[in-house]
């Protein structure tokens, strides 16, 4: 308690040297947010993507049902594939209006005639989807296949990227705290130098001295964590209606609260150890 | 109680501070240590709370060998030991109560029992009203008796002084020398480093003489080959008065220079 209320005392008595621990802490921890939520993002994405591996094979619009049926049974038939699910003109239209309830001029200009009847083919693996396209783009009655693997490959690269980069940058970012934090306690530790001085004279152990500077440490990186989240949970969730129309059919949203409180608890742990050791350093260097 | 057997203390610059030191304190003593600057009085305090450690001779106080203490004993003895420094060393950021707390806290005293001792140290030294004031905000002999409480808030068994009157006018030097020997008197050994003479021969108490390091007097054979009565509290008085008066006269001195100064420019 009392190292607490030293260190608190310490950083009101120094407002802008705590003010630089807490930004460049808070622009960590913003960058850590803002790269949390982008990967489970993706993530999310990529793994809906993996876990529907469909082809959608649409029907030119002078297909007769019993073929339709005929070619679902033929796929059916291969051993790779899971479902076959045959989506009607007017079960396309559904989906269709169901997907832009919100848009009625886009409702008006489309009705069943114009949409075509379709297959959606499901495989246990997304590498067999190639086979399958493959077989139904022979299909005289096929105008169109679609299938997600080309999706998930430039998914799968841009995660993976993405991965790399906010990983480097958060090392990076990472390590600028530490020795500014480094630096900023040095500073505080040799602007008292003469009260260490003082404390060491009478009786105060080497530890009573260190704590306070490693609460500091601490402190800042907490402070700066939690500005930082709030910042970053904020701005997603000014963007959701934005990001929402955008990922539209991907069950991303809404957001379990669980998952930013999670992503809080693990930043703090994070942070708690970014300033113990950093001040820890400080210390070392500074008190010995 | 405090023992300095055969103590030398070479510096880097190959100037001994100490030279072939001996001095034994015993337990409720007031001891002057006389000399002037640069005569090991410093030195003497510093290896006493193991600020330093002697090139030669063994220091110890209460059974306790301050050469072979271990690191982390250190602070163990410094809280059995008050010392108030020559330069105070008061935490200038902090108020006058906060100051005196400090050795409370630094011995994992409880903060409402540390609160009570400190008014009561406060009270004790007479700043009781300054308690939430800085030290910049204080006079000299209000400062010394801010030094001289933080010393005193362990209860230590020992109180070093140095130079506790080095700044301050003869009336208020008097004041905190009569509250040392006050201290004194309720069984604190107190060792006061001093080149005040007046001072040091209005009381009647042993006096160790320093000089480049080396003890030129030790009067305490002398007591105890004659006795001196106890100084009667009307004694103290007498001396203090003396000095007060004292203390006029050089104000009222420098007053009329200054004046004769100011009437020869007009």
């Amino acid at each position: 308690m009392k190292f607490l209320k030293t260190m608190l005392r310490n950083v009101r008595r120094s407002p802008y040297q705590a003010l630089a621990a807490i930004l460049i802490m808070m622009l960590t921890f913003l960058t850590i947010s803002f790269f949390v939520f982008l990967l489970s993002g993706s993530s999310r994405v990529v793994s809906f993507f993996e876990s529907k591996p469909q082809v959608t094979a649409f029907f030119k619009n002078e297909t007769k049902q019993q073929e339709i049926d005929d070619v679902a049974k033929k796929v059916k038939s291969t051993e790779t594939v899971s479902s076959v699910k045959f989506v009607s003109k007017q079960e396309a239209l559904k989906i269709y209006t169901e997907q832009n309830k919100d848009d009625p001029l886009l409702l008006d200009l489309v009705t069943a005639d114009i949409l075509p009847a379709s297959l959606e083919v499901s495989t246990y693996k997304i590498e067999d989807l190639a086979g399958i396209s493959k077989t139904l783009k022979s299909s005289p009655l096929v105008s169109d296949v679609i299938y997600q693997k080309d999706i998930i490959s430039t998914l799968v690269a841009w995660t993976g990227a993405v991965r790399k980069i906010g990983f480097a940058l958060v090392v990076v970012l990472s390590l600028v705290s530490l020795f500014i934090m480094v630096t900023i306690i040095g500073i505080k530790i040799s602007q008292k130098k003469e009260d260490i001085e003082i404390m060491k004279l009478i009786g105060a152990s080497n530890w009573y001295i260190r704590w306070p500077f490693i609460f500091e440490g601490m402190f800042y990186g907490v402070v700066g964590a939690l500005i930082g989240w709030t910042i970053a949970t904020l701005a997603l969730w000014y963007s959701t209606p934005f990001l929402y129309s955008f990922l539209k059919g991907i069950p991303i949203f809404p957001i379990p609260v669980d998952f930013f409180f999670i992503v809080l608890g693990g930043e703090l742990v994070f942070a708690i150890l970014l300033g113990f050791v950093s001040s820890f350093m400080a210390v070392l260097r500074y008190l010995k | 109680m405090i023992k300095l057997d055969k103590v030398s203390k070479k510096f880097g610059t190959g100037i001994f501070g100490l030279s072939d030191v001996t001095i034994n304190v015993d337990k409720s003593e007031f001891v002057f240590l006389v000399g002037p600057t640069g005569s090991g009085k410093t030195t003497i305090f510093k290896l006493l709370i193991r600020e330093t450690l002697p090139t030669e001779g063994a220091v110890t106080i209460n059974d306790w060998n301050i050469i072979k203490l271990p690191k982390d004993k250190i602070p163990h003895l410094r809280k059995k030991i008050g010392v108030v420094f020559q330069d105070l060393k008061l935490l200038l950021d902090r108020t006058i109560s906060e100051n005196i707390l400090l050795p409370l806290e630094v011995a994992g005293v409880r903060l409402e029992d540390a609160r009570k001792r400190t008014d009561e140290v406060l009270a004790q030294v007479g700043i009781l009203e300054h308690k939430e004031k800085f030290p910049v905000q204080l006079s000299g002999g209000e400062l010394q008796r801010v030094a001289i409480a933080r010393a005193l808030v362990l209860s230590p068994e020992i109180l070093l002084a140095d130079e506790p009157t080095g700044n301050l006018d003869p009336a208020t030097s008097w004041e905190i020398v009569k509250l040392l020997a006050d201290i004194n008197e309720k069984g604190t050994t107190v060792i006061m480093a001093t080149h005040n003479s007046d001072i040091v021969k209005s009381m009647d108490k042993r006096v160790i003489g320093l000089e480049k390091g080396k003890v030129v007097r030790d009067d305490k054979k002398k007591k105890e080959d004659n006795p001196p009565s106890h100084k009667t509290s009307s004694s103290v008085k007498t001396s203090e008065d003396e000095l007060k008066g004292r203390g006029k006269e050089e104000n009222h001195s420098a007053h009329k220079v200054s004046q004769e100064k100011r009437e020869e420019k007009e």
